[in-house]
């Protein structure tokens, strides 16, 4: 049985609002939202830092969304019972406020073969300064194409963009088929 | 030809197109996991207004929220805005932002800086 107050007290320390381990479906998404901007009105943030807040969520959890890889029941040890189907779909996320800075970190399976690049994209955007990164987002906006998945390439220039800060990510292997994506996200209110 | 009017959710937004007066207004918050799905009607019925459209178009957007995925069918419904201005037809796109929100303001700038219809940036106060 879990240790639940090690989870508790964990949560409690990194200033955890909301926390979700599972798939991410659409109606999931609308209800996280719904939930985080009812705590963002409580809270009584400045209108602009509550759009901010409100905006990088919606990116960082439609890329979920679109782009996690289905993973097979039994990985790295771990029997996977929740949902059906041979194959499942389960990412992590999670938002807190530490010191007057959110944080949102994300967690989900990608195929290896796809690591170098996402990898090489992020690191791409992370070279960018202010301006750079405002004509790169007109470009891919203007002239990239719509993904068969529904993205545009922009989320994560975006992401970048409004939060005025570099992208921080992690790629753990985790056997010779997938690794684990883990992205963390800073937004400062101004 | 009849216009069209969509009513808001909370993943997107107000649409009204009365195309016998050239008023396009999209109001609300635009963030659908599927954008291009949700926008289909409105830029296929800009398509067919394009072919007779009044000598003043008048759009107003007014949104509070709009994801990454929603900003390229945004752009879609300017460049149809925007061949209609080119083949001579006043057409004037009215970009409202709340007051303070310099994102919002800044988004409308980036799809000024794209299209060649004149812009007129609006701030709300609150």
């Amino acid at each position: 049985m879990v240790d639940i107050y090690d989870f508790y007290d964990k949560m409690e320390r990194n200033n955890i609002m909301l926390s979700f381990k599972g798939d991410i479906t659409a109606e999931l998404l609308t209800s996280i939202l719904q939930i985080m901007e009812s705590k963002l009105d409580t809270m009584q943030e400045q209108p602009k830092t509550k759009k901010k807040v409100y905006n990088v969520l919606v990116e960082c959890l439609q890329n979920l969304y679109h782009h996690m890889d289905e993973i097979p029941r039994s990985l790295n040890g771990i029997s996977i019972t929740t949902g059906t189907g041979e194959n499942i779909r389960s990412a992590i996320f999670m938002i807190g406020k530490m010191d007057n800075e959110y944080n949102i970190v994300t967690g989900n399976y990608i195929l290896s073969k796809n690591v170098e690049v996402l990898q090489t994209r992020l690191d791409e955007i992370n070279k960018l300064s202010k301006e750079e990164l405002k004509d790169y987002y007109k470009a891919v906006l203007n002239n990239g194409q719509m993904s068969a998945k529904g993205g545009g390439g922009l989320g994560m220039i975006d992401i970048a963009r409004k939060t005025g800060q570099k992208l921080k990510y992690n790629f753990m292997p985790i056997d010779d088929m997938y690794s684990f994506f883990s992205l963390n996200i800073k937004i400062t209110p101004q | 030809m009849e216009g069209i009017t969509i009513e808001g959710t909370p993943k997107t937004p107000t649409i009204n197109f009365d195309i016998a007066t050239g008023h396009l207004e999209i109001k609300g918050r635009s963030i659908p996991e599927n954008s291009i799905e949700f926008y289909k009607p409105i830029v296929e019925l800009l398509d067919r207004y394009a072919a007779k459209p009044q000598a003043n178009t008048n759009v107003k957007i007014q949104l509070e929220y709009f994801n990454t995925s929603s900003s390229k069918c945004i752009l879609d419904i300017f460049k149809k805005l925007e061949a209609i201005h080119k083949a001579g037809n006043a057409t004037i796109i009215n970009w409202h932002y709340e007051q303070d929100d310099e994102d919002m303001l800044e988004a409308g700038e980036d799809y000024q800086a794209i299209i060649a219809v004149p812009f007129k940036m609006i701030e709300e106060a609150d």
